[in-house]
């Protein structure tokens, strides 16, 4: 196995591991902050190693929908952007989900709304995990805080993609995408043969060419109520089996935590040196990281915040995780937000004030 | 031990390469890294920057509120990150088109004159090299044989007959200071 150490993008080792995993086609279009991704894919030519499929599109609503078509078939079909472009392809993100299709979608936010800066950002929460689209669906939903993690989610979002026939989303900032770190890229991996696919995912389509006895059809239109409730309670179910099984998180310090943090992403990374700023003080912060934005690790949280006097949710946004944290807890701590907003990045520093000022300590 | 290093200067300078350039020096030093630009419209003429951590711990987090050693390369620079280095910490400016010098007095400054050295040898392009060789006069961050270990990696390798050159500019400057 390679196990070489090198210094890499966020971005940059994130599509170093879709070559790596055997993805077959990525389809995008440029954006800051997260155009490293299709920069290295175009820069390592996989089409010409694994036979990956990599193709600059003219726009982002074509971008999802060409992951659509490929998912289709079976294949592995992902694409990445930044808020901008993910709002375009809410639309085909809801579809894919209505027709139970697996793929990757990768985030890599930048402050909003609108077409705001290019500067990090996490206020893109919501819109990852209570559904940017229509209809009831939820995106399996990653949040890497370090260059290895953004190498490391794609197996683990395309394995749950395909486990689940669901869309999975990486939910990255800038600040993530940008850094350099030392990574070791994941093994790689052959990209399955068409009749691996076949075998595998017999709901694909092929065009006929494994002749099955029926013709598949994927679709998210179903026009008689009954048998459209049936297929969402079948997806309501899937949802449910995930959110017991699927979440994860992250702690630091959180056995004697007085006031306890809940970051994810980089923002997590700044808190976790605030932990260690605010200890040598003498304060007690410890941090819960959520790694699963959906399915949201509330037991973990609440297990946690058992012996904490207050929760401070530290978020690059106005508030957004807060709500899933204040459920998690039934409110029976308080659950107070710190936020930065727009692009701007707090430090260490203004963490720990933040919990000093907020919970008076 | 962890040291906290910002890099600042003109873009076209090499600041963001300078930075990956200790960096991977660093990582072939087996120690922990984070290299985090201030990316965005900078370009030839801009203003740019770059936080570099060194550590021999997992480091937490790329983005911090001060630094163990900042370097600038020019006056907006300098008027920017002095007052964010750590008390006792590490000025390193160079000299020139520095109209206001630095003022603290419980940090170590050190002047060089490494864009003066580089023009004066015809090496402009190779002024962060020069950086790094009055830096590493400074502090020891990592050795200058992983620095010429690092330009391997980080050049591209249609660069690569560039090394000895960017070696020697190391070397001088050393004498910067």
């Amino acid at each position: 196995m390679d196990t070489e150490i090198r210094l890499m993008k966020g971005n940059e080792a994130l599509a170093h591991a879709a070559i790596r995993y055997g993805v077959d086609a990525y389809f995008g279009y440029p954006i800051t902050p997260q155009s490293e991704i299709i920069e290295t894919l175009m820069a390592q030519r996989p089409w010409l190693s694994t036979g990956m499929t990599v193709m600059q599109v003219e726009s982002e609503v074509s971008a999802i929908h060409m992951v659509y078509g490929a998912a289709a078939t079976g294949k592995r079909a992902m694409t990445s952007s930044s808020g901008p472009g993910i709002s375009l392809m809410q639309g085909g993100i809801s579809y894919l989900c209505g027709a139970n299709l697996p793929c990757l979608i990768v985030n890599v936010m930048r402050g909003g709304p609108g077409l705001g800066t290019i500067q990090p950002s996490q206020a893109d929460y919501y819109q990852a995990v209570k559904g940017g689209g229509h209809g009831d669906y939820k995106l399996f939903t990653l949040a890497p805080s370090s260059v290895q993690e953004m190498a490391d989610f794609v197996a683990i979002a395309f394995d749950w993609a395909f486990r689940n026939s669901n869309p999975a989303m990486i939910l990255a900032d800038g600040t993530v995408g940008q850094m350099m770190e030392k990574v070791v890229l994941p093994p790689t991996r052959q990209r399955l043969t068409d009749g691996e696919i076949a075998h595998k995912y017999p709901w694909a389509i092929d065009g006929g060419r494994h002749s099955r006895m029926a013709s598949n059809r994927i679709a998210s239109l179903e026009l008689d109520a009954a048998v459209m409730e049936q297929r969402n309670c079948e997806r309501q179910h899937k949802y449910e089996l995930a959110e017991q099984h699927d979440a994860r998180a992250e702690e630091l310090c959180a056995n004697d935590a007085e006031i306890l943090i809940v970051a994810f992403g980089s923002a997590a990374r700044i808190c976790a040196k605030a932990i260690d700023i605010a200890r040598a003080q003498g304060l007690k912060l410890g941090l819960v990281r959520p790694i699963t934005l959906w399915p949201f690790p509330s037991a973990y949280i609440r297990r946690a915040a058992e012996h904490a006097r207050g929760i401070l949710c530290v978020e690059l946004n106005a508030g957004q995780m807060i709500d899933d944290v204040r459920i998690a807890v039934n409110m029976s701590i308080p659950v107070e937000h710190y936020g930065r907003l727009g692009g701007v990045v707090f430090t260490p520093t203004e963490i720990v004030t933040a919990a000093r000022n907020i919970f008076k300590l | 031990m962890t040291t906290e290093i910002l890099i600042a200067g003109f873009g076209g300078q090499g600041v963001l390469s300078l930075g990956k350039i200790l960096a991977y020096a660093a990582v072939l030093e087996g120690r922990e890294v984070s290299w985090l630009p201030s990316y965005g419209p900078e370009q030839r003429g801009g203003t740019c920057n770059v936080t570099v951590v060194v550590s021999d711990e997992r480091i937490s987090s790329p983005i911090v509120d001060s630094f163990d050693i900042v370097i600038t390369l020019n006056q907006q620079s300098l008027s920017k990150f002095e007052p964010k280095v750590k008390p006792n910490g590490i000025l390193i400016y160079d000299t020139y088109g520095i109209v206001m010098p630095p003022q603290r007095t419980d940090i170590n400054i050190y002047a060089m004159k490494a864009a003066e050295k580089a023009r004066a040898e015809g090496i402009d392009k190779m002024l962060n090299m020069v950086v790094a060789g009055a830096v590493l006069s400074i502090s020891p961050l990592v050795e200058k044989a992983s620095i010429e270990a690092a330009l391997q990696k980080v050049l591209p390798e249609r660069y690569h007959s560039l090394i000895a050159e960017n070696c020697r500019a190391l070397e001088l400057g050393v004498g910067c200071v």
